[in-house]
C-alpha cells in the first residue's frame, strides 16, 4: 500500500474524522424515529455518510497520481491566527485603537517582505480611515482605549 | 400580466431612481468595481464584510448596495483580467485567455469595450428576464410544501458539487461537512444544543459571515502569502491603450458570442448550485467551437472576451432568481444577501414579491441602472483601477485584515466569532492544500437547517415513508433532474469536457 495521492488520502482522513466525531457526539442526542426525527437523527446520517465517503476518497488516494501537497506556510498561519485571535480578545480590554495597532502589527509581520517604517505608517493612516469610518461614520460602540 | 409587468417596472424604477437609492448603487458598484479589481479578495467576502455596514440602511437601500458590490464585482474582474492577466475574482479566468492576448496586441480598447457592452446587454436582459419570470415563479413557489424544497435544495447542492473544478467525490463529501456545520447550535425542534461544546455564543449556530470570512478571506490571505502575490511588478500595458472603440469587425463577430453569452449565463445563474465561473467557461467552450477560427482562440479573438464576459455577468444577475422568487440562495453570494434580508426583518421567500413589492421592483430596477452606471464609470476610470493595482500586497492585505476583523467583530460584538473566523481561515487553508472546492460546503453549510427542517416535516406528513419525494410530481422532476445529472457527468467523456474546461489558461 503506498500513497500516490497524499491530497485524496488526507481529504479522505479529514472527512472520516468529522464524520467520526459527528456520529459519536450525535449519539448523545436523542435519534427518535423516521416519521418523528429527534435531534440526532440527521447529524448521524450525516456522519456515516462522511465516513463512508471519506474511505472511498482515502482510497482513491491510493490508486490515483496526485500532484502532492505543497508545504503550509506555517509562519504566515502562526502570525495571522494570533493576530486576529488578540485582536477579539483585546478590543473590549485595551481599546480599539491599541488592538488595530497590534492586529496590522502582527499581520504585517505574517508578510514576506517587512518594512518597519511603512508598516508604521500604514497602521496611523488604517486607523484613522478605521477610526472615521466604522466609528464615527457608522457609529460601532468598541471603547477607544483602556480608559475608554 | 403585459400591463402588471410595466406598472411593476415602473415601481421599481420609481423607488430605485431616489436621490437615496441611486446613491446606494453607485457606492455598491463602486465598492464592487474597486474589490473586482484588487486580487485575493472576492464579492463573497467583500459582501461579507459589508453586511455590517448596512444594517442601520432601510432594507430596499441595503440590498441594492449589496447587490451593487456582487455585480460591480464581475465588471472589475474583467479590466484585470484584461490588462494584467490577473483574474480578480474567478469569473474572470477565461476573460485572461484572450483578453490579455488582446491588450498585448494593442487591442486592449476594444477588449475592455465589448466587455462591457456584452456585460451591459447581458445585465439588461436578465433584468427583462427577472420581471417576466420572477412573478409566475414565485406563484408556484407558494404550492411547494416541505418534499419539495428538500427536493430543490438537494438539486442546488448537487449540481454545486458537479459543476465545481476537481475531484466530484470529494466535492460531494464537503456538501455534507457543510451541512454539518451548519445544523451546529440549538435544534428548533427539540430546543436543543448541538455541537456547541458548551459554548453559549454557538447557541444560535455558526454565523455565515464568521464561515464565509474564514474560508474566503483568512484562508485567500494565506495562499496569497503563500505565493508571494504581487501585481506591481507585472507588466501593465495601460500605455498601450490608444482607442477604445472596437472596429466594425469586432462588433459584428462578437453579436454572436454575446447572444449565446447570456442564454448560457443566465441558464446557470438561475439554476441553484450554478454560478458565473462555470457559465464562462462553459461559453468559452461553446464559442470555440462555434467559431470560424477556432485555432486563434487563446491568441486574442474577441469572442473569447465578449462572450464569457456577456456570460458571467447574465449568470451573476440570474442568480437573484431563485434567490429572490423560493427563497433558496443558490450560492454562498445569495446566501448572504438572504441574511441581509432576515437582518431586516424580512422573512425571504416567495412571498416577499407581493408582500414587500417596491423591494423586489427596487432591486430589480436598480440592476439596470447599477449596469448603466458601471459601464459610464468604468471605461474612463480604467486609468486609476490599474494604477490601484500598483500597490504592492504587502500594504494591501493588513488594510484587508482590519476590514475582515472589524466587520467580523461588529455583526455580535463577540469574540468568540473572531476565534470561529480563525478556525475556519485555518480550515480553507486546509481544504486548499487538500484541493477541496469550498464553494459547495458554503451552499451546504446555508442550506443546513432548512435541509433537515423540511426533511423531518416532509417524512413527518408521509408518517415515514420515504417514496413521498418520488411520488409527488414536482419534487420528483427535481430528483429526476438530480440523478441524471450526477449520471451525465459521471459519463467519461463529459467528465474529460469538464476538465478540460476548467484548465488555467496559459499563463494565468
Amino acid at each position: 500500500m503506498k500513497i500516490t495521492s497524499q491530497e485524496d488520502f488526507w481529504a479522505g482522513m479529514m472527512f472520516i474524522g468529522f464524520g467520526a466525531v459527528a456520529i459519536f457526539i450525535a449519539q448523545d442526542y436523542p435519534y427518535g424515529t423516521t416519521s418523528r426525527m429527534g435531534p440526532g437523527y440527521f447529524p448521524t446520517w450525516l456522519g456515516i455518510i462522511m465516513v463512508v465517503l471519506g474511505l472511498a476518497v482515502s482510497a482513491m488516494g491510493l490508486k490515483v497520481q496526485g500532484e502532492g501537497v505543497s508545504k503550509f506556510a506555517w509562519k504566515a498561519m502562526f502570525l495571522l491566527a494570533v493576530a486576529f485571535a488578540f485582536f477579539g480578545w483585546s478590543i473590549d480590554h485595551i481599546g480599539f485603537i491599541p488592538a488595530m495597532f497590534v492586529l496590522i502589527f502582527l499581520s504585517a509581520l505574517a508578510g514576506r517582505d517587512f518594512r518597519f517604517k511603512e508598516v508604521i505608517l500604514m497602521s496611523v493612516v488604517l486607523i484613522i480611515g478605521a477610526w472615521a469610518l466604522f466609528i464615527k461614520g457608522l457609529e460601532l460602540p468598541f471603547p477607544l482605549f483602556w480608559w475608554r | 400580466m403585459e400591463m402588471s409587468l410595466f406598472s411593476n417596472l415602473a415601481l421599481g424604477f420609481q423607488t430605485a431612481v431616489s436621490l437615496q437609492n441611486l446613491t446606494y448603487c453607485f457606492i455598491g458598484v463602486f465598492v464592487g468595481t474597486l474589490v473586482g479589481v484588487l486580487p485575493g479578495i472576492g464579492p463573497l467576502a467583500a459582501i461579507a464584510m459589508l453586511l455590517p455596514a448596512t444594517f442601520n440602511l432601510p432594507p430596499v437601500g441595503a440590498l441594492i448596495m449589496l447587490a451593487g458590490i456582487y455585480y460591480g464585482c464581475q465588471y472589475g474582474g474583467s479590466t484585470t483580467a484584461i490588462l494584467v492577466n490577473l483574474p480578480g475574482e474567478s469569473a474572470s479566468v477565461v476573460t485572461c485567455m484572450d483578453g490579455y492576448q488582446m491588450a498585448k496586441n494593442g487591442r486592449a480598447g476594444p477588449a475592455l469595450a465589448m466587455a462591457a457592452v456584452g456585460s451591459f446587454f447581458a445585465g439588461t436582459v436578465c433584468t427583462m428576464l427577472i420581471a417576466v419570470a420572477g412573478p409566475p415563479l414565485a406563484e408556484v413557489a407558494l404550492k411547494f410544501g416541505a418534499p419539495e424544497y428538500f427536493s430543490l435544495m438537494t438539486m442546488g447542492l448537487i449540481a454545486s458539487a458537479v459543476l465545481a473544478s476537481g475531484s466530484m467525490l470529494k466535492a460531494i463529501a464537503m456538501i455534507f461537512l457543510g451541512l454539518l456545520f451548519g445544523i451546529v447550535g440549538t435544534d428548533v425542534n427539540s430546543g436543543m444544543s448541538r455541537f456547541t461544546f458548551g459554548a453559549s455564543g454557538l447557541a444560535d449556530g455558526l454565523s455565515f459571515v464568521v464561515v464565509a470570512m474564514g474560508m474566503f478571506g483568512f484562508g485567500e490571505i494565506l495562499s496569497n502569502l503563500e505565493r508571494g502575490q504581487d501585481a506591481s511588478g507585472r507588466d501593465l500595458l495601460t500605455n498601450k491603450i490608444e482607442h477604445l472603440y472596437p472596429t466594425w469587425h469586432d462588433i459584428k463577430v462578437s453579436t454572436g458570442s454575446i447572444m449565446r453569452g447570456t442564454a448560457i449565463g443566465a441558464f446557470f445563474g438561475t439554476l441553484p448550485g450554478a454560478g458565473p465561473t462555470i457559465a464562462a467557461f462553459s461559453t468559452y467552450a461553446l464559442e470555440k467551437k462555434v467559431a470560424k477560427n477556432p485555432e486563434q482562440f487563446g491568441k486574442g479573438v474577441i469572442q473569447g472576451v465578449a462572450g464569457p464576459e456577456s456570460a458571467n455577468n447574465a449568470a451573476a444577475q440570474c442568480a437573484f432568481i431563485p434567490t429572490l422568487t423560493l427563497g433558496i440562495p443558490g450560492s454562498g453570494t445569495m446566501a448572504l444577501m438572504l441574511g441581509a434580508l432576515t437582518i431586516q426583518g424580512i422573512a425571504p421567500g416567495p412571498q416577499v414579491m407581493t408582500q414587500r413589492p417596491e423591494l423586489f421592483w427596487g432591486l430589480i430596477a436598480s440592476m439596470w441602472i447599477g449596469n448603466a452606471m458601471l459601464v459610464i464609470l468604468n471605461l474612463p476610470l480604467i486609468g486609476l483601477w490599474v494604477k490601484l493595482l500598483t500597490v504592492p500586497y504587502r500594504m494591501l492585505f493588513p488594510a484587508i485584515v482590519v476590514f475582515m476583523a472589524i466587520g467580523v467583530y461588529s455583526v455580535n460584538n463577540l469574540d468568540l466569532d473572531i476565534y470561529m473566523t480563525v478556525f475556519f481561515g485555518l480550515m480553507g487553508y486546509l481544504f486548499q492544500k487538500l484541493k477541496c472546492e469550498p464553494a459547495p460546503l458554503i451552499l451546504a453549510f446555508v442550506l443546513g437547517p432548512l435541509m433537515e427542517e423540511n426533511l423531518r416535516r416532509a417524512l413527518l406528513i408521509s408518517r415515514g415513508d420515504a417514496t413521498v419525494f418520488f411520488t409527488r410530481p414536482i419534487s420528483a422532476v427535481f430528483l429526476i433532474l438530480t440523478i441524471l445529472l450526477l449520471v451525465v457527468m459521471i459519463l467519461p467523456n463529459v467528465r474529460k469536457k469538464r476538465d478540460l474546461a476548467y484548465q488555467e489558461p496559459p499563463g494565468g
